[in-house]
């Protein structure tokens, strides 16, 4: 099992989801956070018209999977974000430990999806 | 001869319409994404700055200067003739500024009501010169047609107390027109919106509320009982509308919901707009009841049928309201409210119910081509709907390079 993590430009939202749900990754935890990468928040934010020095806007999924699943929500990740601009953002992948579905107790694989 | 007490009301009700622009902005903003707000309350905003000047410098001459039945003309050019004694034709007992002030808030409120239409997708160029060109060739005419000295339907005797065709029919018509061009917004049908802060729609509405009492009983230009059965059937209507609309919700839905509650209530706010100076009180609960069945079928049964995206209901409410009070208006008439006025078909005087349909017919006709002209107009030399990547990241940021809310501090 995996944790993906993936921090994405807040507008992309709506295709990444799009992209997962084609993959059938069903399970996505969404939040608002702010934040800046290498460019220290220096990003093209709109049509090459730069903002310095600011915390920007993104969003940040957490999704859940088994291993088969991995590479599927990777690749509909960049597919739905990617534009090969700056601030596009990052996909990190953690180990999973467990993973318990509350209602019934079932544990591991089972639990995920 | 001046009566201070009739100038006094006349420029309490313009300051209550002039907050009704600003209170319409937050009605509007709360029902926008959060990513859109600020792209509202602007649009309000510089409506409210650029009418103002547009009104003094040729849109009042245009609305109201006698000149021919179909427009006023530049006769009062920049209010050159538009002095401090009164206009007799208009207002006999306030200064003929006073009369001009008023009129004016009515001039920036109607375009402004246009915005719930093409909410969250409207370059905001294009929207200051549509909006020009609309107050210019649609709302001046219209409002000469109908209030202006010599104006045809004037003269022809159509009743509208306070707007129902100048402001509701012609700005409702208008949403229906640019709502079918510029088409629906993206993403609708995967993650359809959700007004984003309900309690400023709730604001909005006690505001517009607050202000109609100006915009109607301030209609009757004088402090007088006119104004006083105006301020009466307007509080009426728009609760029993207000009422009727959390009712139905109730029956249909199982819940009755604030924001149907403030739909309802400027449904009912509407549609009495055209009666309030020729009704009773009795005839305004009745119209306020059917104000809110039939905006509820255009808003909850037709719109969704049809598949246009009138963004915040601007056709289905205002357009749709203002239509049924000026027909109403026909039916509920009564000289025993206002002997300047005329009765209608419930009082024995069909004739007028006619009028008021003929009224409607011509004037939604005429608003329905203008737009569609200035529209196309305005598309070609600048292009109407932002781009589709400045559509997902919102007008704040894309045509205002700011954001409403912050996270953190």
């Amino acid at each position: 099992m995996k944790l993906i993590i993936a921090i994405i430009q807040s507008y992309k939202l709506e295709e990444v989801k799009e992209e997962l749900y084609k993959q059938e990754v069903n399970l996505i935890t969404v939040s608002e956070v702010l934040g800046h990468g290498r460019q220290k928040g220096v990003t093209e934010i709109y049509r090459g018209a730069k903002e310095t020095g600011n915390l920007l806007k993104k969003i940040r999924l957490e999704i859940a999977v088994n291993e088969n699943f991995v590479e599927p929500t990777i690749k509909a990740i960049i597919k739905g974000a990617k534009t090969g601009e700056t601030g596009d953002g990052k996909i990190f992948v953690l180990d999973l430990k467990e993973c318990i579905r509350i209602r019934t107790e079932e544990r591991g694989g089972m639990a995920i999806g | 001869m001046i009566n201070s007490g009739d100038t006094a009301w006349v420029l309490i009700s313009s300051a209550l319409v002039m907050l009704m622009t600003p209170g319409l902005a937050f009605f509007y903003g709360g029902m926008v994404r959060r990513k859109n707000i600020l792209g509202v309350l602007m649009q309000c905003f510089i409506i409210l700055c650029v009418l103002s000047i547009q009104w003094v410098l040729f849109g009042y001459s245009l609305s109201f200067h006698p000149g021919t039945g179909f427009w006023g003309g530049f006769g009062w050019f920049g209010l050159n003739g538009v002095g401090l004694e009164p206009y007799a034709d208009y207002a006999g007992t306030i200064p003929h500024q006073a009369f001009m002030i008023f009129q004016a808030m009515f001039a920036i409120i109607t375009p402004a009501l246009i915005i719930g239409a093409f909410a969250e997708r409207m370059k905001f160029s294009a929207f200051l010169l549509f909006t020009i060109l609309w107050a210019t060739f649609v709302y001046d005419p219209v409002c000469h047609w109908v209030w202006g000295m010599g104006g045809w339907l004037k003269i022809l005797g159509v009743l509208d107390f306070a707007g129902g065709l100048v402001v509701h029919t012609s700005a409702g018509i208008a949403a229906l027109v640019t709502t079918l061009v510029i088409g629906r917004r993206k993403n609708l049908d995967s993650n359809a919106p959700a007004p984003h802060n309900l309690p400023f729609v709730v604001l909005g509405t006690a505001l517009l509320w607050f202000g109609w009492f100006g915009f109607n009983a301030g209609s009757a230009l004088a402090a007088n009982g006119l104004a006083v059965n105006a301020f009466v059937v307007t509080n009426t209507a728009a609760a029993a509308a207000g009422l009727t609309w959390a009712c139905i919700e109730w029956m249909r839905n199982g819940k009755p919901t604030i924001f149907g509650t403030a739909t309802g209530c400027i449904a009912g706010l509407a549609t009495i707009t055209p009666a309030s100076g020729f009704v009773s009180p009795l005839s305004a609960l009745v119209i306020g009841i059917l104000a809110s069945m039939v905006c509820f079928i255009g808003v909850g049964i037709i719109k969704p049928r049809l598949g246009y995206d009138d963004s915040l209901d601007a056709f289905g409410v205002h357009g749709i309201g203002g239509i049924v009070g000026i027909l109403m208006t026909g039916l509920f008439a009564s000289k025993l409210v206002n002997p300047s006025g005329a009765d209608g078909l419930f009082f024995g005087n069909p004739s007028q119910f006619l009028v008021q349909l003929i009224a409607v017919l011509i004037i939604a006709g005429y608003t329905f081509v203008a737009t569609f002209a200035i529209y196309k107009l305005v598309d070609l030399f600048i292009g109407v709907r932002v781009s589709e990547k400045e559509e997902l990241m919102g007008l704040d940021l894309t045509q205002h390079r700011e954001s409403a809310y912050t996270i953190l501090e």
